[in-house]
């Protein structure tokens, strides 16, 4: 019997070594070839090889998928798989009451109990009772399933991943042929392991089957409503490097990459490096610094540059952005952000550098600021990030975070001419030349790289004199260039898109969220909207310059709720630049807000008004 | 070409008034630069002048050519950006001993390490001039500063040795003082392929006036400096009398030279720095300090490699473009 039904959300977790992403991720890809949304979110520890057993150690991966259009990974879990103690005990509060939850029976020892911290055996008392448990012996089935191929015990042991990718595939009903043929490839090199992986797998399939399972298969359809087209899965992380690449395309010029190692924003870095035919150079620095400085210098030499980093690196690069912002340089810097201050928690999302990128310069420093919203959206805000630094000549930093670099979505690839063109700042005749040189539309100055005759020109840290680009100490001259540089950014208003509402355009309550909390905010506005409760939504993309339609946004609700994964950053700036009292909702657990924390805060706000 | 020929001097002037103290060592480094610019036959747009920031890092304005004064220490990755973006370029970057080995310390090692093709000039006066005078990491131990009215208590780092240390594959020293040897140091360095390093001995006339005059006085030079030629025995002293040898793993005077044979020759294309590095550590007082190209080593270039690279991934491409790539990247299609 399969229950046919419009949305799943499934966990799967265990000791980080337990191989839990990579059944995550292949579930995913065989979902989403199917024309199934999908949507994860990856949970994993910053250490490699975690303490095994307890609860920190716990690596998780959570997808939703649906016959629909969906923007998160889930808030509740339909169905959890555990493989050991630990991780049902660090997941099982995020399961809904009454669902399934899988264990791998042969971890409850007592010892791995212990590890875990729980001091009876949760099977032993009631603490379960609310959930349909079914406890499969997974590492004795998977040991048996490979007994001959000749393995160590620990390596044998190692395949219950498969076992498990196996169980879940049949579990929700999906295709098992294309999955076979991916474990053949991926260990051609190890036939041993090759064989051991595929007998795991198929026995995990066929366990299925077992009584225990009956009427536990899910089916999910196609999606209906989805935009006809070309599809890739790609974490948000993928879709970055991609949209550069786009854009660098698209404007006939190199992409210069700079980077340093950091988590999570590595994944960038990763991704060009394996591109130089599409005149890709991707170059590690040794430092967080000399990454931006080098991307400067290849801006300087003509290059589309960008940077890539998470929070303490930006801290880092805060010189020199603030160098191609007076150089007027076009840069983009990627900001994936963590948790912080500090070190903080490298692996887990937060939404805390706004106002770092804002004001986290000296001098008065305006940069353009966006935040891409999901997965897919850090392609196209890549994409508009080149696009906004070459027309202003500014450097533009993107805040993407953990949460939406990390988790993956169908991307639709966007077709042949439907991304605007790269257009370069204005051109000018080496007669009439000079550095500082503005396009009265723009303010920009001229683009003119070293190597072209005619335009030999220094420029420099120090105070430029408005049009001739010498150094100059003039007082007024000061203040001009200080105004000139923020209105060049302010001007970007009439190239970005008006602030759009998601909702009725007035009202009692307006969500304004920003950045990576789109899936959460979204989702619980549509679930409200669906219960009947009349609240409109709006995720602020553009932070720097706001879209010019914000404020009279703002004025039209009563009432203003902004959720952040941070202490009130964007309420702090929406408080000062439009004198409003917005109520806010602020949490920081390293983790994506919850739709139902978002839900239940709304209507307590509605409930005050009545 | 013809055009390039025809450039002089004053054509890599830029018009700026220079602003350095009067008596500066610093006008003579331009003024060699400026001369050895029209020789290199290289069109003026072609060639770029970048610098950190100090007394020093003003030069890329009084050269009417490419250039950028950057920020404290980070003129070397600037440099290293620029010259991956665009190959075409020779690029001069200018620095100081603050510049280069303080602030911008851990940029100097990983450049001459990778061996990017980049010509560096660190003038090194053994003080921080701009900021008035405070120490630098060449200042002397025990050396009176402002930031340190008790001596400073911290050993220099030696340039040359640092630089041979991360296996620099081009390392040179001349002295503000000698014109005529600074310009063919630097002719040296501009035809090097790789990273060059020159440190430019100059004087500080106002926080640290003769630092270096044991060897930048016409007086004391012969006993004090020790002129490098390749291939050619280790030779000093007034009329040449004196020399170098080696007495088990260091370096001996040999007061009046008798047989040439027992000097040390200098190699500036050992494979290995050590002949080099041995060079770097002979001080003044107890030793001549050598002046002229110390290492000079063909290795694989940074940049021309990864630029070597991308040109060979673009012509074998097989995807149409970035979008044919997508496409071709596990991709379905919904209609």
């Amino acid at each position: 019997m399969k229950n046919e039904i419009k949305s799943f959300t499934i966990r799967f977790a265990g000791d980080s070594g337990d191989g839990m992403q990579l059944v995550g991720t292949r579930l995913t890809e065989t979902l989403v070839v199917q024309g199934i949304d999908v949507s994860t979110l990856p949970d994993y520890p910053a250490e490699i090889r975690a303490p095994g057993g307890t609860v920190s150690g716990v690596s998780g991966y959570q997808m939703q998928f649906a016959d629909h259009d969906i923007y998160s990974p889930g808030d509740t879990i339909d169905c959890l798989v555990a493989m050991n103690p630990a991780a049902l005990k660090k997941c099982i509060a995020d399961v809904a009451k009454g669902a399934l939850v899988i264990v791998n029976e042969d971890a409850f020892t007592e010892q791995n109990l212990e590890k875990a911290g729980y001091e009876n055996n949760p099977f032993a008392d009631d603490s379960l009772i609310q959930y349909r448990i079914i406890k499969i012996p997974a590492t004795s089935l998977t040991l048996q399933a490979v007994e001959g191929i000749g393995l160590q015990k620990p390596q044998a042991e190692r395949c219950k991943n498969f076992f498990m990718l196996g169980l879940a595939l049949w579990l929700l009903d999906c295709p098992i042929d294309a999955t076979k043929e991916w474990i053949s490839s991926k260990f051609k090199k190890n036939p041993q392991v090759l064989e051991a992986n595929q007998r795991a797998f198929s026995s995990g399939y066929a366990y299925g089957d077992t009584k225990e399972l009956s009427g536990l298969r899910f089916t999910v359809n196609k999606m209906e409503d989805f935009k006809a087209g070309t599809y890739i899965n790609l974490s948000g992380n993928e879709a970055a490097a991609y949209g550069l690449v786009a854009a660098a395309e698209s404007a006939g010029r190199r992409l210069f990459f700079g980077a340093y190692p950091i988590t999570p924003a590595s994944d960038i870095m990763q991704e060009l490096a394996a591109l130089p035919r599409f005149n890709v150079s991707m170059f590690q620095a040794e430092d967080e610094i000399a990454a931006v400085c080098a991307a400067i210098g290849a801006s300087f030499g003509g290059a589309i540059a960008a940077a890539g980093t998470s929070g303490p690196g930006l801290c880092l690069k805060t010189e020199g952005i603030n160098l191609a912002v007076i150089a007027e340089l076009p840069l983009v810097v990627i900001d994936v952000q963590r948790g912080g201050p500090s070190t903080g928690l490298p692996t887990k999302t937060e939404q805390s550098d706004l106002l770092q990128a804002l004001f986290g310069r000296s001098g008065e420093s305006p940069v353009v600021v966006i935040a891409p919203q999901t997965p897919s959206d850090c392609f196209h805000s890549a994409y508009e990030a080149v696009r906004l630094a070459v027309h202003a000549m500014t450097p533009v930093i993107m805040l993407s975070d953990g949460y939406i670099g990390n988790g993956t979505e169908p991307f639709r690839i966007p077709e042949e001419g439907e991304l605007p063109p790269i257009k370069l700042s204005f051109e000018v005749s080496p007669e009439k030349f000079q550095p500082y040189l503005r396009d009265p539309e723009t303010l920009s100055r001229p683009w003119c790289v070293p190597g072209t005759p005619g335009y030999e020109h220094r420029i420099g840290g120090l105070e430029k004199q408005d049009v001739t680009g010498a150094v100059s100490y003039e007082p007024d001259n000061h203040d001009r260039m200080n105004r000139i540089r923020l209105e060049k950014i302010m001007k970007l208003q009439s190239v970005i898109p008006d602030q759009e509402i998601f909702g009725e355009e007035e009202g009692e309550l307006l969500i304004v969220g920003w950045g990576g909390t789109f899936g959460s905010i979204r989702t619980a506005v549509e679930e409200l909207r669906n219960e009947g409760v009349k609240v409109s939504h709006a995720q602020i993309k553009y932070l720097n310059p706001f879209p010019k339609n914000l404020g009279d946004i703002l004025k039209r609700f009563k009432k203003i709720l902004v959720p952040e994964i941070n202490l009130g950053q964007l309420a702090w700036l929406l408080r000062a630049k439009y004198l409003i009292e917005p109520h806010q909702l602020n949490l920081l657990r390293g983790l994506p807000l919850k739709i139902s924390d978002v839900k239940e805060k709304a209507i307590e706000l509605l409930e005050a008004v009545r | 070409m013809i055009e390039t020929q025809k450039l002089a001097r004053k054509d890599f002037m830029s018009g700026q008034t220079v602003r350095w103290c009067p008596g500066c060592g610093d006008y003579a480094i331009l003024a060699q630069v400026q001369s050895l610019m029209p020789a290199l036959g290289i069109p003026r747009e072609k060639i770029v002048f970048i610098s950190g920031i100090g007394c020093s890092s003003r030069f890329p304005y009084y050269m009417n050519t490419y250039g950028f004064h950057t920020i404290h220490g980070r003129a070397l990755p600037i440099a290293e950006g620029l010259k991956m973006a665009n190959s075409d370029l020779q690029i001069w970057v200018i620095t100081g001993d603050g510049d280069a080995l303080s602030i911008g310390g851990n940029h100097f090692i990983h450049a001459l390490r990778k061996n990017f093709d980049l010509k560096i000039i660190m003038f090194n006066n053994e003080i921080y001039g701009l900021t008035k005078g405070q120490y630098s990491p060449t200042s002397k131990i025990g050396q009176k500063t402002k930031s340190s009215p008790f001596g400073s208590i911290e050993k220099p780092v030696h340039p040359l040795s640092l630089a041979l240390g991360v296996e620099a594959t081009f390392v040179a020293r001349t002295i503000d003082a000698d014109p005529k040897h600074m310009l063919q140091v630097f002719k040296r360095a501009s035809e090097h392929k790789g990273t060059a390093y020159v440190e430019v001995l100059q004087n500080c006339l106002i926080f640290n006036n003769g630092a270096h005059s044991f060897i930048t006085d016409k007086m004391q030079r012969p006993d004090h400096a020790l002129y490098l030629e390749h291939g050619k025995p280790l030779r000093f002293g007034p009329d040449n009398s004196k020399g170098i040898a080696l007495k088990g793993t260091s370096p001996v005077i040999v007061e009046q030279v008798v047989d040439e044979k027992e000097l040390l020759v200098h190699d500036e294309t050992h494979e290995e720095p050590t002949h080099a590095y041995f060079l770097s550590r002979m001080r003044h007082p107890e030793f001549p300090v050598p002046l002229g190209v110390f290492r000079a080593v063909k290795k694989p270039i940074y940049d021309e490699t990864m630029n070597q690279r991308i040109e060979s991934a673009k012509k074998s491409r097989t995807e149409k473009n970035f979008r044919d790539f997508m496409v071709g990247n596990n991709s379905w299609t919904m209609r």
